[in-house]
């Protein structure tokens, strides 16, 4: 145990940690930790990891179900890591704050945004688009906001936008790829219709990478509203 | 009652003979059975029965399912002889079952420590049969013989200590008296080997060092003490040539595999084919695909034994599909390099050079900012089982399109731990796929491809019904026409399926088996 705290506090100071950080973490959680697609590590305490054998053990392995993969990180480099991903929560101290207001929020997430039809949060809206439950748990304000005005930028792999044509018909099918296999592809469409057709019956099919069915809102909000909104989303941190 | 024992009785007298030596050398004569690992001594896993074919496909139906209760998937290859199919369910379990029912006949179970170190699942590639004995290499580095009647227990050995790191999980092979273990762990960094043993008595006849130490021929390969720690392991199923008595084996990456800096020269015989007198265990000859290799490019897959003539002359040939994107061509009389193509993306290499060496682009080493390597260090290839059809003349090969991004890592070893040198990243909405390749045997030239989803798990079979058998990481389990690559059959089995097909007959029928997911699927025309 003290050997431990001794190897965490002499990682604390190495460089090795933050080069391991920036270029292989980084990507999804942000240079600084500010989170991306993956979650901001800013904060005191992490979801999945309350300590750091946990959080040892999710760099190691990966979290099932998410993005987060595994690594082939030895001890000393695994407490490393730890070191600096814990040293990224206390430096913020607590998570910068979000300018704008969460009721505010809600009412256009409900309202002028419609988000609702498309959106879950709390088993409540439609189902076409990703669920938000907790969604500010696992993405960073900035990338929420920026998935707002611009919803092409990343795109979650399991919302893939295909377009799918029948080679009897002609009958054209646009939605987000539910599964695809060598032989077969379901598609859900805005409407939560979910179609399956083997390979074979379709005449086209085309992935649409960089394509989403979500409205572009840039231009639609104010910038006070946008904040609201992103204050709102951010805010979503439990549930699930 | 009385009538259901006789009966029992009889049959159960009809379905357990033995399998002499002279079966394996002659499996050819008897193509309802499927007594080896890769069918026979050459490798061509082929099933030369012709009942199903291009024509009634259409009608061929699961007969019978076995599920098992395995923590990880099935990657057992079935031996099936004289009505039973000898399977392995992990981590390191034999189960016999009744080829017309499925129905299990007898379970051997082991039990397995907590903690044993393996890099890729406690998984296991088969068994062996030879006379009335089964065989099978355990997650915890035993060798243990079965009765084959009962499942009983006749000897257990120790092959290495698995708290060294050294973990068993290829299906041995038996030939005349002798079973041939290989053995994993280079990623842990162990030293490799091929070992022999007595099939009556258990006792160890030979051991062929893959990373030699001091006195032996190559260790002048390796910086300093390296091949303490070199790899080079024997994880996949070899073949054998019984005029020459030559053993053929594929080895793995040496160790740490992405790290060179500490292992300076050639260190052999990692990413290499080894030729070893079956009675001696001595090397005759030996061809490595990649000196000093730094980007994982085990050379455990199949050698596959061929007759031909190349050049205007009759010669005896190697072909060797290599998961660093080569497909070789060797004597395998001498181990003289013939001939190499690439039949997938690959970046490691400029070419392979007219002696057989290759020309190494320099680019892929591990490095501080991530350096992008194909194939990733799953491979082009890997350890399922190519396809080999003497109608086609085709080589048929299940190929992973992927790369990956390494980065430079720790190298401090440990026993029992990780020694790399490096970890991995994947790249970002890479469009990574599967194809299935038919390849020119001789040439390596592509004849056609089948795209896949993803990248496969699963090992080829070609039967003389001219059909090409395959399983995709979806579930699916597909036949081809083997001359042209058109999709004439699927079936969804609802498993990853990480196993190689095979064929064999039952009461005067043809099935073909897969394991997907923790099941066995057995599939026949009604």
């Amino acid at each position: 145990m003290h050997n431990a705290l001794l190897g965490l506090l002499l990682a604390a100071q190495s460089p090795i940690g933050e080069a391991i950080f920036t270029s292989q973490c980084a990507i999804c959680h942000g240079q600084r930790g500010e989170g991306g697609r993956g979650p901001a590590l800013t904060r005191a305490k992490l979801r999945h990891a309350p300590d750091d054998e946990a959080l040892k053990r999710i760099v190691r392995r990966g979290l099932p179900g998410t993005g987060m993969p595994g690594t082939w990180l030895n001890e000393g480099e695994l407490i490393a890591v730890a070191a600096h991903v814990r040293s990224l929560g206390q430096a913020m101290g607590a998570a910068a704050a979000i300018p704008g207001d969460r009721p505010r929020g809600e009412a256009i997430y409900r309202g002028k945004g419609g988000c609702a039809k498309c959106h879950t949060v709390n088993g409540r809206g439609g189902a076409f688009g990703p669920d938000l439950t907790g969604i500010g748990a696992r993405r960073s304000a900035d990338h929420l906001r920026q998935s707002v005005i611009d919803p092409a930028a990343d795109v979650p792999p399991d919302f893939v936008r295909l377009r799918a044509v029948t080679s009897a018909g002609g009958r054209a099918i646009t939605g987000a790829r539910v599964n695809e296999d060598t032989f077969s592809v379901q598609i859900r469409d805005a409407g939560g219709v979910v179609h399956s057709f083997w390979k074979t019956e379709l005449r086209e099919l085309q992935k649409e990478p960089g394509k989403t069915s979500m409205p572009v809102f840039r231009g639609v909000f104010t910038a006070a509203e946008l904040d609201d909104l992103v204050a709102y989303l951010a805010g979503l941190e439990n549930g699930q | 009652m009385r009538l259901a024992l006789l009966l029992f009785a009889v049959s159960a007298a009809s379905v357990f003979p033995q399998v002499p030596y002279e079966r394996i050398l002659h499996a050819d004569r008897e193509p309802g059975n499927w007594l080896t690992y890769s069918g026979g001594y050459a490798s061509h896993h082929y099933s030369p029965l012709s009942q199903i074919n291009r024509t009634n496909i259409q009608r061929l139906k699961p007969a019978w399912i076995y599920q098992a209760h395995g923590r990880e998937h099935f990657e057992t290859m079935p031996l099936v002889f004289d009505g039973v199919m000898y399977i392995t369910d992990p981590p390191s379990d034999v189960t016999a079952l009744d080829l017309r029912t499925g129905r299990p006949i007898w379970h051997y179970r082991r039990a397995i420590p907590e903690g044993i170190a393996v890099c890729c699942g406690q998984v296991n590639r088969g068994v062996a049969a030879l006379d009335d004995q089964l065989f099978v290499a355990t997650i915890d580095g035993h060798l243990v013989a079965l009765d084959s009647k009962t499942g009983r227990v006749r000897w257990d050995v120790e092959v290495a200590d698995h708290k060294q790191a050294i973990t068993l999980t290829t299906a041995p092979l038996a030939i005349k008296d002798k079973i041939i273990v290989g053995m994993g762990g280079a990623e842990y960094g162990v030293r490799g080997f091929l070992d022999a043993y007595d099939a009556r008595t258990g006792k160890r006849s030979w051991r062929f060092w893959t990373a030699p130490g001091p006195g032996e021929a190559g260790n002048e390969t390796w910086a300093g003490d390296s091949w303490k720690q070199g790899g080079a392991s024997t994880w996949v199923t070899g073949s054998y040539d019984p005029e020459l008595n030559l053993i053929y084996w594929g080895t793995g990456n040496p160790g740490p595999g992405y790290d060179g800096s500490v292992r300076l020269g050639d260190n052999l015989y990692s990413d290499s084919v080894i030729a070893l007198d079956a009675s001696t265990g001595k090397l005759k000859w030996h061809y490595q695909f990649v000196p000093h290799d730094v980007n994982d490019m085990d050379a455990t897959q199949i050698p596959v034994l061929v007759d031909a003539v190349w050049q205007g002359k009759a010669r005896r040939l190697m072909l060797f599909a290599n998961r660093n994107g080569f497909y070789y061509v060797l004597d395998r009389v001498t181990g003289e390099f013939l001939h190499a193509k690439q039949f997938a993306r690959q970046n490691w290499a400029e070419r392979i050079a007219a002696e057989g060496r290759p020309v190494p682009t320099l680019r892929t080493a591990a490095n501080a900012t991530g350096a992008l390597v194909y194939p990733d260090d799953d491979g082009t290839s890997n350890w399922f089982s190519p396809s080999y059809s003497p109608r086609t003349k085709l080589f048929y090969q299940n190929v992973r399109e992927k790369g990956g991004y390494y980065f430079k890592a720790d190298t401090t070893f440990q026993s029992g731990r990780m020694y790399l040198g490096a970890t991995k990243r994947d790249i970002p909405n890479e469009e990574a796929y599967g194809a299935l390749r038919a390849l020119n045997a001789l040439t390596g030239e592509k004849a056609w491809e089948f795209r896949m989803q993803s990248p496969p798990w699963s090992g080829v079979l070609a039967t003389a019904g001219d059909l090409v058998f395959s399983g995709t990481m979806e579930g699916y389990f597909f036949a081809l026409d083997a001359w042209t690559g058109k999709v004439l059959w699927r079936f969804q089995t609802g498993g990853e399926i990480w196993a190689n097909p095979i064929g064999y007959r039952s009461e005067g029928k043809q099935y073909v088996a897969i394991a997907a997911g923790n099941s066995v699927l057995v599939f026949g025309i009604e």
